[in-house]
């Protein structure tokens, strides 16, 4: 910052006066502007400041405001229920699998299809692959939930076909993170791999000449330039990914449990969903959703931070 | 250069991989397709692979002959293009002053913006706010408080700050209001990018169905994905039977199975418009991708 500069009454008066007829220039900006803020403030920063009720006993009759305080009670009361510790294993153990299975996926992707020469096989490839990023999950849930249906479903028909008994797959809660897992590969592997295809274009080529030149062969090349050459766009992306290791999207699941698998299913998300808009406990579920955003915010300071300090790469 | 043979291998093995890739990417949706114009019993026993069997399309007409189904259409297509026109909007409004270095207070107001990336209210909290401004079951509990993608606003502010200054600058000695420099200068020039983020925006509002689930009382305002999630996914017999009235049935056993024949359909009449369209849009899709990666 170094040495302070002193201004005169004058000159501050006069950068005032520069700055309100810039504004005053631009006020058709500002007039543009105002919708977004507002939208802003009504739709993201007034809920945030919604988050009180978790910290009341939330009673539609009174209001928030007039709502008592109860400190936190609706925490204490989630921690001492049965359900709090299957809800964080859940909804860990869901994206941990997402993370060490689905993360490296589009990577290895992008890697192949990069040695793959430009032209039409190439470009329908990319094209195939990006197909489930543009379906609804109603869709990819309901063509699964379809496979895997004990009489007439695909992987059913398959086991029938080598003779193994047919199998309930949706009410048993040991295949439940493997297919939802698996379903997250499958409808996210292509569209993935689009930003490290990206990345991988930038890599300066005569990096590569230069380690053909020392008699570097091609698995050389990919470790020593195409790996190092993308990975600060996986580091920004495992980033974000671990910033997200408490953060399981309720819709996705919502299509694919039933009570019967919530033993492995049921996430804080979807808990959130059933406690606060089908038994309208609004209180209680506003704390386990808070609860919920403080670790993920928790996480990806943390990834942030570490990230920063091994290279450079953070995203702020 | 000549290729050595551990090249030529790996050569053979990726393509392999990818040619099956495809096959994986894409057997779902023809196994669905020919599932749906199969007649019950060859399903029931597990016939169809990738040819129907005893092809009939029995149950597309049962489907098409149904109101819910053309009624839910309707209400997609109006949510998409209500939706997709307030977002459009709105993100143009803000990323058009956060693209100008002389707008004061951008760097307070990105700040404001960006803490919404990383925090939210959460599900309950943006629920009673919807409940407080009045618009619970109506379209505007859909389309507003999604009116502005953050990420799709930093993209759009991208692209209007790769346009050269001097334009602005000239139109603006020529007299024009900052208005009108946004409409007559900016927008013709960004058509392919704005085309882009609604292409973004659009194929979001036709895939949701959550919010719909949340705001939505009143099951005639359902848009189509939330009414296959009726048929399909909770097997809503009352949906199930009304649609079986539409279907020539011959006898009890296959009325049961009728049910699966027309999920399969149901399936196919929703998916087939994407399925039409993405292979034409997905490049936009591919080129906004990429600058949200470069500016993220």
């Amino acid at each position: 910052m170094g040495a302070k500069v002193k201004y005169t009454a004058a000159q501050k008066e006069r950068a005032r006066k520069r700055r309100w007829e810039n504004i005053k220039k631009n006020r058709w900006l500002y007039v543009m502007f105002a919708p977004v803020l507002i939208y802003y403030i009504i739709f993201k920063y007034v809920p945030m400041v919604g988050i009180v009720i978790a910290f009341k006993k939330y009673n539609a009759f009174k209001g928030i405001i007039a709502s008592p305080w109860v400190g936190f009670a609706n925490f204490a009361r989630f921690f001492n229920s049965v359900y709090a510790w299957r809800l964080i294993r859940n909804t860990f153990l869901i994206s941990f699998y997402g993370l060490i299975f689905g993360f490296p996926a589009p990577i290895l992707l992008a890697l192949l299809l990069n040695e793959l020469k430009d032209g039409a096989f190439k470009k329908i490839t990319q094209t195939i692959s990006y197909l489930p990023h543009f379906l609804s999950s109603v869709i990819i849930a309901g063509i699964l939930i379809s496979f895997l249906r004990p009489e007439t479903g695909l992987f059913n028909n398959i086991r029938a076909a080598f003779g193994q008994e047919r199998i309930y797959y949706l009410i048993h809660p040991q295949y439940f993170r493997t297919i939802y897992t698996g379903m997250g590969i499958w409808a996210g592997i292509g569209w993935g791999s689009i930003i490290y295809l990206a990345a991988l274009t930038g890599v300066d080529p005569e990096l590569y000449e230069a380690c053909i030149i020392d008699g570097g062969g091609r698995i050389r090349q990919t470790i020593h330039i195409t790996i190092p050459g993308i990975l600060p766009t996986i580091t920004i992306m495992l980033i974000l990914r671990i910033g997200q290791l408490l953060s399981v999207g309720a819709d996705t699941i919502l299509l694919l449990y039933t009570p019967s698998t919530y033993e492995t299913a049921d996430v804080i998300s979807t808990y959130v969903y059933r406690v606060g808009l089908i038994d309208a406990d609004y209180s209680f579920s506003t704390a386990v959703g808070l609860f919920n955003s403080v670790i993920a915010m928790i996480l990806l300071t943390i990834a942030n931070t570490v990230s920063k300090r091994l290279g450079e790469t953070s995203l702020w | 250069m000549k290729k050595s043979a551990g090249r030529k291998t790996f050569e053979v093995f990726n393509f392999i991989f990818m040619i099956l890739l495809c096959v994986v990417m894409l057997y779902p949706f023809l196994y669905v397709a020919a599932c749906s114009v199969s007649s019950s019993a060859s399903l029931q026993a597990g016939r169809v692979g990738l040819i129907p069997e005893g092809f009939n399309v029995d149950a597309y007409k049962a489907i098409l002959g149904y109101k819910v189904i053309w009624r839910s259409y309707r209400n997609t297509i109006y949510y998409t293009v209500l939706g997709t026109a307030i977002n459009l909007i709105m993100t143009m409004l803000g990323a058009y002053p956060l693209s100008r270095e002389d707008f004061y207070g951008r760097g307070v107001f990105t700040i404001i913006i960006a803490i919404t990336m990383y925090f939210s209210g959460g599900l309950i909290p943006t629920f009673l706010t919807i409940n407080y401004l009045g618009i619970y079951d109506t379209v505007w509990a859909i389309v507003l408080p999604g009116a502005i993608s953050t990420m799709n606003m930093i993209i759009m502010r991208t692209f209007f700050q790769g346009i050269p200054d001097a334009l602005e600058e000239a139109a603006i000695i020529d007299g024009a209001s900052d208005m009108q420099v946004l409409l007559r200068i900016i927008l013709p020039l960004s058509v392919p990018s704005i085309m882009t983020i609604g292409m973004f925006y659009a194929v979001g509002h036709w895939n949701a169905w959550f919010d719909s689930l949340i705001y939505f009382r009143t099951s005639t305002k359902y848009p189509l994905q939330l009414v296959l999630r009726q048929i399909v996914i909770e097997n809503n017999t009352n949906e199930l039977e009304a649609l079986e009235k539409g279907m020539y049935i011959e006898d009890e056993a296959q009325l049961n199975s009728s049910a699966e024949t027309l999920k399969y359909a149901v399936i196919m009449v929703s998916a087939i418009p994407i399925l039409c369209v993405y292979p034409f849009v997905q490049r936009y899709f591919v080129k906004g991708v990429m600058i949200g990666s470069i500016k993220g």
